[in-house]
């Protein structure tokens, strides 16, 4: 990691108001939420928000959301929601928010996780983990710089595929665990060495999703030669 | 902020553990692993943690060596950024006053660069890793400190959110001035107290 400079992120502001513009299904326990910020700062393809409920006594609740929307200049983000069964925060997303509704948000946080949008890089998600990723790929898209990156998701089947009319494409490959689309000539099963794609030398690798398959991906991805020193991972717990 | 969320009652506080600050819940018996590096391998025959920096005796032990000097115990409440907290841990280890009063720091020193095996760095103040607040910890919950926790052995300084206690840790640089470690210059507060929320800079 020392060989590595951060993105330099400045500190985020203040809390603000946010207006939910849109609500939209990506998959049976996965909702995409448009929210019109009061205080719009450029993010970074990487970086999230934290989301702050508050209820009539004072009590809170937050939690950290992903952008997957580029940063575009528009005033607008999207942030990808999985329903947890036990989460406070995501329920109540999940649950209650129509659009209209006003949200609390603070960010964009994190200058690690980033993407400048410059350089080589090997996205690698499992589930959910495509959040972050998915904002990567939609900048190299609308810079018209594909070329750069390359995204391999797992996903258990195709139902649990977010992004399911976008995401495929040339710089995508999509690895079904349980169950495979018919017409993959792929059988189904964890991700392989041979599931990932030729990478430049000097790409760098951004890995999420939860702590085995981040693991996993980062051994893989070693075997294919990215050093350690350019392997950057966001990995999600059990909990949330 | 004035006002609340529109249909938002939260749930369960009614009985919400008095240890917990503000913002954070209960992870319960689940200890979630957040790095945002590869899981490094280290061999305990090369481990060392050295202190050096404004001190009189730039000192290093060996794994052999720390582990043959006086352990203590932390048992306690343990605080992520990222909202969670686990109740009630213990840890073992050895108290960074056994450390620091063998290098002897310079009446100049008012901060520390901790710095680990990987390149992660954080910084502390003194006055917050001296005075029984701090560890150099190789056992939780009576275990070998698992490796994708920070194993062979982790800084520990559990009254500052989590990310302050460096995983890997390799040693501390006694400084005469606060400098922003690697979440520090990514906008994370350069003291962090989770009772006063000093979540990001300028908290």
């Amino acid at each position: 990691m020392t060989d590595q400079t951060p993105v330099k992120a400045a500190a985020p502001g203040p809390w603000s108001q946010a207006t939910v513009v849109a609500v939209r299904r990506e998959t049976a326990t996965a909702k995409t939420f448009r929210l019109r910020l009061s205080n719009p700062s450029l993010h970074l393809a990487g970086q999230h928000y934290v989301i702050r409920l508050t209820a009539p006594d004072g009590y809170t609740a937050s939690r950290s959301y992903s952008v997957a929307s580029a940063p575009d200049g528009s005033p607008e983000i999207e942030i990808t929601v999985e329903r947890l069964p036990d989460g406070e925060v995501s329920s109540f997303l999940h649950d209650e928010v129509v659009a209209g509704d006003e949200l609390e948000v603070r960010g964009p946080i994190g200058g690690w996780f980033v993407w400048s949008g410059h350089s080589p890089a090997l996205l690698i998600g499992g589930g959910s983990g495509v959040v972050p990723l998915m904002a990567m790929l939609r900048l190299a898209r609308s810079t018209g710089n594909s070329v750069l990156v390359r995204l391999v998701i797992s996903v258990r089947n195709p139902a649990d595929l977010y992004y399911a009319n976008e995401l495929p494409g040339p710089e995508t490959t999509i690895i079904y665990t349980r169950q495979g689309d018919p017409s993959d000539v792929r059988q189904p099963g964890h991700l392989s060495v041979n599931d990932l794609p030729t990478v430049p030398a000097d790409a760098t690798a951004y890995i999420c999703g939860s702590s085995p398959f981040a693991d996993a991906a980062t051994d893989l991805t070693i075997g294919i030669g990215i050093p350690t020193q350019r392997i950057r991972i966001e990995r999600f717990g059990p909990t949330g | 902020m004035v006002g609340f969320t529109r249909g938002f009652s939260g749930r369960g506080r009614s009985g919400r553990d008095p240890r917990l600050p503000p913002g954070q819940y209960d992870a319960g018996r689940s200890w979630p692993v957040l790095t945002a590096e590869a899981t490094p391998k280290l061999d305990t025959a090369a481990w060392t943690f050295t202190v050096e920096g404004l001190v009189q005796t730039p000192s290093t032990w060996t794994w052999e060596e720390i582990r043959a000097l006086p352990g203590s115990d932390y048992e306690g409440d343990i605080h992520c950024v990222t909202t969670w907290s686990k109740l009630g841990m213990t840890f073992r280890g050895v108290s960074l006053d056994v450390l620091l009063d063998a290098a002897v720091p310079l009446p100049a020193a008012t901060h520390v660069m901790a710095y680990t095996h990987t390149g992660y760095t954080t910084n502390l103040p003194l006055a917050d890793v001296t005075g029984g607040q701090a560890w150099v910890a190789w056992e939780a919950e009576g275990k070998s400190l698992p490796t994708e926790h920070g194993g062979p052995a982790r800084l520990l300084v559990p009254h500052l959110y989590f990310w302050k206690s460096a995983k890997w840790v390799a040693g501390l640089r006694l400084l005469d001035h606060d400098e922003p470690g690697f979440w520090e210059q990514n906008g994370y507060h350069d003291r962090g107290d989770p009772w006063l929320e000093q979540r990001y800079q300028g908290d």
